[in-house]
């Protein structure tokens, strides 16, 4: 019964938070761009998130008469469901987790490659050259992300020698990773961002090259599942930073843990949505190429550095 | 032979070759602006354009205008050479800084000439502008296609028989039947725009970047031949924003046509009214009040930072940098303050008149502008900071669209893009008008000619235009903002009441508008794309006969095709971004 609650209560917390990002993107983006935001509805106004939604439900349920319609369909749906599907290892709070598995991380990497699908199959299904350029841009820039992704996190999982992120969170009582792994988190941050393709990783949507790349065609509910998705997606990047490398719900006392969880990942959405507000966006090749020949041997070096020594101190006989 | 001009050059060459020996193959007329103008036979054309470009010490390498004259209905002066229509070259030498001018003499309802466009790069576009414009034909032209007007148009709007207000045309009507030929106009076949839809290993993708998207800053289609990302090819397509402007001169009075040129280069603001104003004015033969060229000068500057704002803005945001475009807006708003205590106007003050300005500065100029003064220097080293130095900037706009000095002139190109090519070549100082000569300032240059030296240079402009309005502030000089001469326009109204004669002249000039003497004159200036140049002629008459508006962006936009072959999709927003052209002043 209690798990229903948990449930419950995530499902119900992310789908209000996420929208609400959206408020939030608009303020801070205004913010640092010299100008208002939306500032009409309600208290700062918060309920243009409302007033989005309901123009969203509202809209018409179109379909391009050249797409290919069941495809054009499951797609949008596909990155909600896996970006959600993540959160059921994120550790919110001690015993706040909807399942905690012991393959928790790999669970983790698994549902964010699904999210390849969603752009992939929109931008095919869109039948429009704009979304095909972006689909493809945005399949060869996850799949690429994913392996420094997977690899980054490795350091982490050598030293705590458990994939359950309940556990990683445990293992740092004593020190945060973010110290030992400075180099898994700054490779695992980029991947992120590259995973949930924001600026400066936009490039499958890079709306001045390709207008909006693989969601050209979406409008409507479709769009917002897009939408939503993308939000999700930056709530769950910054989660898992904070689980993996600042130590999730660790905290001083004053405040519960919850709450110190909640306060570190809206730090980190804050930096992604100040990144998006500061750099410009590479070109695809340039990305691709940072990714292999920069961060790919980055990555395999921090593994060997970390598992060298982790051996070291286990083959120690004074411990 | 060093110190011969180019007329006598052309007579030692050409002048005893002519079929019947006759002396003047050459006739030599006299222009109110000084540019040699020579009539030449239209059998050699093409031998003496190639002369000049290629035989001659200090050659005319740049095609600066090709445009004709329908002569059709001119009141002409006895010795002008008679022709239905006037062809005109208009050639330009770094060398000898000057330009010249030829004409060549036209004569039938369709005439033909031979095309240049194997000589000068550039031409192809002009040409398709001639015929589009005066259904004169171009032998020899490789894709002699309307580039302006709609390809279904009927006529060819510059001659004289087209009317120049729908008021004189029919009732639109759009028949199914017109709307289905339309609709077949505007098919994309590839081997139309000289395209091969697939090579030896790959097929061939077809992008429309245009006639809507955000990339383009207004109405323009590229057409891409795209194998994979990479550009195979990019055709621009132009003339969505045509309205006219050069057929309009002709049914304007020379004062009421100020507000159009206001609307060629959008964000130039006076910078199209100086160009104007000094062609009617060399017409007319007006001198200019010192404290109002000093105005003028310093308007201009504004109105360039405020067009290089706009520029820098939108071409960080199209490499993906979403906040400066928010910042530099928020500057030029600080200009259009100033512009709009002074002008009245912000985007398109319409405030320059012929023979002055419109008015005297308001009260308390001087503290608005050194506000302004204090304040941007600062601004400008931020921007710096964050556009300029940022490496994602840089990787994205180093060696990105390259070309070196000899190609940005086979193209016509002028303004930064020259001046990223390491040419130190700027109007204000070469050719100077308006008093340019009596400032201080340098000619930034860059040294590669890609993108982010003609971004870096542009940068520099508005330092070195700080420069420019400081010594306007400091110097401004005591006296009339409007010339006394009887066609300066509204006229001097003082002594109206004390004398019948200068009633009369003021009551014409008001009411009809100046009567500007017959002659041709040729404006040049520095405007903030490049050369910017009105050809206006008259008759004798309230309205000019034609005038011709030759703007930098569209010698520019015919060069996109031949700087971004092999680039990648994304590098071409970068050289469209850094090529800072406005579409109203490519179309006009």
């Amino acid at each position: 019964m209690n798990k229903w609650i948990i449930i419950g209560a995530v499902l119900a917390g992310l789908l209000i938070v996420a929208p609400g990002l959206i408020w939030l993107e608009r303020r801070l983006l205004a913010l640092w761009q010299d100008r208002y935001g939306p500032n009409r509805a309600g208290p700062f106004g918060v309920l243009i998130v409302l007033a989005d939604t309901i123009k969203l439900f509202f809209k018409e349920d179109w379909i391009p008469p050249f797409a290919d319609k069941k495809v054009f369909v499951i797609a949008p749906a596909i990155v909600a469901i896996s970006v959600l599907m993540s959160f059921v290892v994120v550790p919110f709070a001690p015993g706040f987790i909807v399942a905690d598995l012991n393959i928790g991380i790999l669970f983790f990497l698994a549902m964010s490659s699904m999210g390849a699908y969603s752009i992939i199959l929109g931008g095919w299904a869109s039948n429009n050259k704009y979304a095909l350029l972006g689909s493809m841009r945005g399949a060869a820039q996850m799949i690429s992300y994913e392996v420094f992704m997977g690899l980054s996190l490795m350091g982490v999982v050598i030293q705590v020698g458990s994939f359950s992120l309940h556990d990683i969170v445990e293992a740092q009582k004593g020190m945060w990773f973010v110290v030992p792994q400075f180099i898994g988190f700054v490779i695992f941050l980029i991947a992120g961002i590259a995973e949930t393709h924001r600026l400066p990783f936009d490039i499958p949507e890079a709306e001045s090259e390709l207008i909006a790349g693989f969601h050209s065609e979406y409008s409507g509910m479709k769009f917002g599942l897009f939408f939503v998705g993308e939000y999700l997606g930056i709530m769950l990047i910054s989660s898992l930073v904070v689980c993996l490398f600042f130590g999730g719900w660790l905290g001083p006392a004053f405040l519960p843990p919850i709450a110190w969880f909640v306060l570190k990942t809206f730090a980190f959405i804050a930096l992604f949505i100040l990144l998006r507000a500061s750099l410009p966006r590479p070109r695809y090749d340039q990305l691709m190429d940072f990714g292999w020949k920069v961060l790919l041997p980055l990555t395999l070096l921090n593994i060997v550095i970390t598992a060298g020594i982790v051996l070291m101190n286990e083959s120690n006989p004074m411990r | 032979m060093e110190d011969l001009g180019p007329t006598e050059l052309l007579q030692m060459k050409f002048g005893a070759r002519l079929p019947d020996g006759q002396e003047d193959a050459f006739i030599k007329q006299s222009t109110r602006d000084g540019i040699i103008t020579l009539w030449m036979p239209l059998d050699n054309s093409v031998q003496i354009l190639t002369f000049l470009k290629t035989g001659i010490n200090h050659p005319f390498l740049l095609l600066f205008d090709i445009t004709a004259i329908d002569e059709r209905s001119r009141k002409k002066d006895p010795d002008y050479p008679s022709s239905d229509f006037t062809l005109v070259y208009v050639l330009f030498s770094f060398g000898r800084n000057s330009f010249i001018r030829l004409k060549v003499a036209l004569k039938g309802e369709y005439p033909a000439v031979p095309s240049i466009t194997k000589l000068w790069m550039n031409a192809s576009w002009y040409e398709r502008e001639v015929f589009d414009m005066f259904g004169i034909r171009f032998d020899g032209h490789p894709n002699l296609r309307r580039i302006l007007m709609p390809l279904t148009w009927e006529g060819h709007p510059l001659r004289k028989e087209h009317p120049a207000r729908a008021t004189e045309m029919g009732p639109f009507r759009l028949f199914d039947e017109k709307q289905d030929r339309e609709q077949a106009a505007l098919q994309f076949k590839p081997e139309e725009w000289g395209m091969q839809t697939q090579s030896e290993d790959s097929d061939f993708m077809f992008l429309n970047i245009g006639p809507q998207h955000p990339g383009t800053h207004g109405v323009l289609r590229i057409i891409l031949q795209l194998d994979g990302e990479d550009i195979v090819d990019a055709v621009p397509e132009i003339g969505f924003h045509h309205r006219g402007a050069e057929k309009m001169a002709e049914r304007q009075s020379w004062h009421t046509y100020i507000p159009y040129t206001d609307r060629v280069d959008y964000l130039g603001g006076v910078n199209n009214n100086l160009a104007y104003l000094l062609a009617v004015e060399k017409l007319a033969g007006i001198e200019i009040p010192e404290r109002a060229q000093v105005i003028r000068v310093m308007m201009c500057e504004f109105f360039r930072i405020a067009s290089h704002l706009v520029w820098y803005g939108t071409f960080a945001q199209d490499v993906g940098q979403l906040s400066p475009v928010f910042y530099m807006f928020t500057d030029r708003e600080k200009i259009f303050d100033i512009v709009e205590a002074v002008c009245g106007g912000r985007m398109h003050p319409n405030w320059f008149r012929i023979g002055g300005v419109a008015q005297d500065l308001p009260n308390g100029w001087q503290t608005l502008v050194k506000n302004f003064l204090d304040y941007f220097p600062k601004r400008l080293n931020e921007y710096d900071q964050m556009v300029m130095r940022n490496s994602l900037f840089k990787a994205r706009t180093v060696g990105i669209g390259i070309f070196t000095k000899q190609e940005a002139i086979e193209w016509g190109a002028t303004g930064a893009q020259l001046r990223a090519c390491g040419f130190e070549w700027d109007f204000r100082k070469k050719q100077p008008y308006s008093g340019y000569e009596n400032f201080e300032f340098d000619i930034p240059t860059g040294n590669n000619g890609d993108c982010y030296d003609r971004a870096w240079v542009r940068v520099e402009e508005m330092r070195q235009s700080l420069r420019i309005i400081e010594q306007c502030l400091k110097n401004m000089p005591e006296g009339p903002y409007k010339s006394d001469h009887s066609l300066t326009t509204p006229p001097i109204k003082k002594h109206t009441m004390k004398d019948i004669e200068t009633l009369i002249t003021h009551f014409l000039n008001v009411s009809w508008g100046p009567v500007i003497p017959p002659g041709e004159a040729m404006s040049c200036i520095e405007a903030t794309k490049g050369a910017n140049s009105y050809f206006a002629i008259s008759d004798g008459n309230t309205s000019p006969y034609r005038v011709r508006v030759r703007t930098p962006s569209f010698a520019h936009m015919q060069m996109i095709s031949y700087i971004s072959k092999g680039y990648t999709v994304a590098d071409l927003l970068s050289i469209l971004g850094a090529m800072d052209y406005v579409l109203a002043d490519i179309d006009r």
